[in-house]
């Protein structure tokens, strides 16, 4: 099998740099699925709040989908479901599965990796206790209740301030489920604002900052979870614990890139994001193989995902038809002074088609900062910003006349403190 | 009317079980959990040792010797993941390099081969990720790693394939010695044996008092451990214990040979034998202590914790004998090296029932190989094809982390001792093994387990008993159309 475009993956960035990529005249594109349907990880938030940005409506994450599936239909864009990519080459051959073609084979000119992210377990944040049934990341419980259709629990603590934890809280409290606690680490939640008000404050659930689960108790099924207040370090301060009755122990504690396929196609992860290394086109350091969406670096809200992906899908039908410019000394993006990470981690200026996207997040939260962002030491661009919080990711955008300006070297984002006024 | 009844479906209970199946007798081989392999088999280091560390002439050195030198054809006629890797014990001074020298001469005696003292440049090439401070180590070619699980359930399926009864969900209750043997209470059934092996682990001086006299008290120990990513896997290439010494007894770091990396055990007790928990104390522990010997280990990478209980006593030695009450084998304090062991233990026991049982005739149907297990992933790609030709539920992976397809899932349900629970099916075939621990896998393996056993789902279990996974169905929506 010969095609133009793989797209590994058909959540929400598959879709849209499959749609792209078609748009910019790529006639040859697959999109393989390993799930039973497209849209991937939004068929199962059946609450609302997507797409505010996007579409300037709030639409539930099988509506925003559906969107996007619609248009994959409309562009008769090939899809092959219920089907697993065992390996990339740097060559870019797919090997692939599926009950219907058997293993097959695909010789790519270039490659999407949109594979998503997986979620932190248990054992990752190494909870002790006993290994009782009743321990699930919030986004298997959200399967079984929104895909599913079954109840994991009755009386629910939920550790992590994740947005899936904080929109599971909700979930199961509709569903008839009592949610005692939602229980964070850090003394700021890692969910966005409006899933504090939303999914909490409204329903009366408790979110205990600076707090850890200590242990997990029961011998086949949880039956208590321990609580406590932590320190400046983290650790778990004697007297301070709680014990909680309940059955169920939902984990929100973050999320991982899945690059597994990435390493097989000798892709260049950043340690920071556990993402692939990318340019300005989503182009990792394997030419002709790019990436996007939550593979890349954990992303918020879908609406930016669709926005990254475009322009991977953009950029890859530019590559297939020749048209993406090479540069061996691309502009380096550094993160200095409050800010984790960027992307894109390299930069080069001809391939821009209007605007330079960077995205970071910051380290910690922040209140009365400025984002200046330098190119070799020399600011071009510096943004008041009252508060920054480390679960939303920040963006800046660099117009054609800044990018114009831009010297080889680097282009860094900090924060620095705004002056207090007299 | 049962010849022998076995009571503990471990290792050692299920290693003893096929070597019965072997002749002409009636066996039933009994355990209270919903499993095999569910107690102290499924949580140990899975170690096949050399048979140093063993005082001489001890049951533990005989065991360990011959139980090692039984491993490789035992593994292969059961298709069980087993590795000969060798293995380390690393010294940081001069004290250490004495223990060496002991535990060299120890082994010896033990008849332990290939016993050899490398250098520090020695073990540098060999590990270089090991700490700088190992000044020396004492090399065993014949240690390995195996599937510990795996091979007690393959063990229990080969006796099933060749006769045996397993009898799960049956907690013996109650023993009492009749006029032809015992009557055993075990779970909703009476059975009648004329023989009865008691493997029953951390709480083999229970079943040992229901006829006699409390000669041993199991002191179950707790030993804690970390799981990593495959990522890790090739960090080391051999086993590596820590020379044990006045200060205390180190951990092992070991490649387990799924291609994960292991640390650990702590050892703490006794304990209750149900207290199967991990704490924090014994969390950092493992941390600090394996930082000793791999500094640069990327410890952040762990996917699960776990413990097991190993059934110490206080003489330090395997019990293998027929109790006061005749006909009544004791297998009992089965701790470290019991794994290794297990395979000479069987072969023991058959040879003190062989001297019971004088018109004995062997089973001239036994068959000594279990039906291969196809691991996808590990195949070609031509075979990849022809499997999912014959099979095309070979082309559905269902566990995304480690690649198993719904064929392999399947399988693994409809043999002898089969899998019944979803950390059943992970035992046997690694699906929900992976760095997501299951997130993805487990609706889709309990939608197969309960299609292919004919169940509700709701009723699928994750491991124990009791231990439920759902709770009931979402509410109901009456959707009006107007």
């Amino acid at each position: 099998m010969n095609y133009d475009l793989v797209i590994i993956g058909g959540g929400p960035a598959g879709l849209a740099a499959a749609i792209e990529a078609r748009e910019n005249g790529v006639e040859s594109i697959l999109v393989l699925e390993r799930d039973r349907e497209l849209g991937g990880i939004l068929q199962q938030c059946i609450h609302n709040g997507f797409g505010l940005h996007r579409f300037k409506e709030e639409l539930t994450g099988p509506e925003y989908a559906e969107r996007f599936i619609m248009k994959l239909h409309e562009l008769s864009i090939a899809f092959k479901l219920d089907t697993m990519v065992l390996d990339i080459t740097e060559e870019k051959l797919v090997s692939a599965v599926n009950t219907v073609d058997g293993f097959f084979q695909i010789q790519a000119k270039a490659v999407v990796l949109a594979m998503g992210c997986l979620e932190r377990t248990r054992g990752a944040i190494n909870i002790p206790g006993t290994r009782a049934a009743g321990v699930y990341t919030a986004g298997t419980a959200q399967r079984f209740v929104n895909m599913e259709g079954y109840m994991v629990g009755k009386d629910v603590v939920i550790v992590g301030s994740g947005d899936i934890g904080l929109v599971m809280a909700r979930r199961m409290t509709l569903e008839g489920a009592n949610v005692h606690a939602v229980v964070e680490l850090m003394p700021y939640s890692g969910g966005l604002a409006r899933n504090i008000v939303q999914c909490l404050n409204d329903f009366d659930i408790p979110l205990l900052l600076s707090h850890t689960v200590t242990e997990v108790r029961g011998e086949s099924r949880v039956e208590e979870v321990v609580i406590a207040k932590v320190d400046e370090q983290n650790r778990p301060i004697e007297g301070t614990e709680q014990v909680i009755t309940c059955d169920t122990l939902l984990l929100s504690v973050g999320l991982i890139p899945e690059n597994e396929l990435s390493k097989k196609a000798s892709v260049e992860i950043n340690p920071l994001t556990g993402g692939p290394v990318v340019n300005e086109s989503m182009e990792t350091s394997v030419p002709g193989i790019f990436a996007c969406g939550n593979v890349v670096h954990v992303h918020d809200l879908v609406d930016w995902v669709t926005e990254e992906s475009c322009r991977a899908g953009k950029h890859a039908a530019l590559y297939i038809q020749d048209k993406l410019v090479k540069n061996d000394d691309p502009m380096v993006t550094k993160a200095e002074n409050g800010v984790r990470y960027i992307v894109p981690h390299h930069v080069q200026t001809d391939n821009l088609v209007d605007k330079l996207t960077l995205m970071f997040r910051v380290d910690s939260v922040y209140e009365n900062v400025r984002i200046v962002i330098k190119n070799n030491e020399e600011k071009i661009k510096s943004i008041k910003k009252r508060h920054l919080v480390p679960a939303e990711m920040e963006s800046v955008h660099l117009k054609t006349r800044d990018i114009e300006k831009l010297q080889a070297g680097t282009l860094s984002v900090s924060l620095e403190l705004e002056e207090v006024v007299q | 009317m049962y010849d022998v009844t076995i009571i503990g479906a471990g290792v050692v209970g299920t290693a003893i079980a096929r070597e019965l199946a072997k002749y002409d007798l009636k066996t039933v081989l009994v355990d209270k959990e919903n499993d095999v392999s569910n107690g102290t088999t499924k949580a140990n280091s899975a170690i096949v040792h050399a048979g140093f560390d063993c005082k001489p002439n001890t049951e533990k050195a005989k065991m360990n010797v011959r139980g090692n030198e039984m491993y490789e054809q035992m593994c292969k006629d059961l298709d069980v993941p087993f590795k000969k890797i060798g293995s380390f014990v690393v010294a940081f001074d001069e004290d250490d390099l004495t223990t060496l020298d002991k535990l060299k001469k120890q082994g010896e005696i033990n008849g332990v081969p290939g016993l050899k003292i490398l250098s520090k440049e020695e073990v540098e090439k060999r590990e270089p990720n090991l700490s700088k401070d190992v000044i020396g180590a004492l090399y065993a070619p014949s240690a390995g790693i195996v599937g510990s699980y795996e091979l007690a359930i393959a063990l229990a399926e080969n006796a099933a394939d060749n006769g045996v009864n397993i009898l799960l969900n049956s907690p013996v209750t109650n023993i009492d010695k009749t006029a032809e043997g015992f009557q055993i209470t075990a779970g909703k059934e009476t059975l009648v044996s004329h023989f009865v092996i008691n493997c029953a682990g951390v709480y083999a001086d229970k079943i040992n008092n229901f006829v006699n006299k409390p000669t041993f008290e199991i002191l179950p120990f707790i030993g804690e451990y970390n799981l990593f990513d495959k990522s890790t896997g090739d960090f080391l290439n051999t086993i590596v214990f820590q020379a044990p010494s006045s200060k205390g007894k180190g951990v092992v770091s070991l490649p387990t040979v799924e291609g994960n990396f292991l640390i650990g055990p702590t050892s703490e007790g006794p304990k209750q034998p149900n207290d199967l928990k991990t704490s924090r104390n014994g969390l950092q522990e493992l941390r600090e202590k394996g930082a000793k010997v791999v500094p640069n280990f990327p410890f952040h990478k762990v996917i699960t914790s776990f413990a097991g209980l190993r059934a110490k006593v206080a003489h330090n030695d395997f019990i293998i004998e027929e109790s006061e009450t005749a006909n009544f084998i004791n297998v009992a304090a089965i701790d470290s090296p019991g794994l290794t062991a297990a395979p000479a233990i069987a072969e023991k026991v058959m040879e003190m029932l062989k001297d019971k049982l004088v018109d004995l005739q062997a089973n001239m149907t036994f068959v000594p190989t279990r039906r291969p297990v196809t691991r996808f992933m590990e195949s070609s790609n031509e075979m990849k094809a022809e499997l999912i030709g014959k099979d095309h539920r070979y082309g559905r992976v269902i566990c995304r982390c480690e690649n198993i397809t719904e064929a392999e899932i399947v399988d693994m349900i409809h043999r002898h001792a089969g899998a019944t629970t979803v950390d059943g099916v992970k035992r046997r075939i690694r699906a929900g093994a992976g760095r997501c621990q299951g997130g993805f896998c487990a609706p889709r393996v309990m939608e197969i387990l309960a299609r292919e056993r004919n169940v509700d789902v709701l009723s699928i279990v994750k491991d124990k008993q009791d231990s439920y996974i759902l709770t009931g169905e979402t509410k109901a929506t009456t959707v009006e159309f107007v």
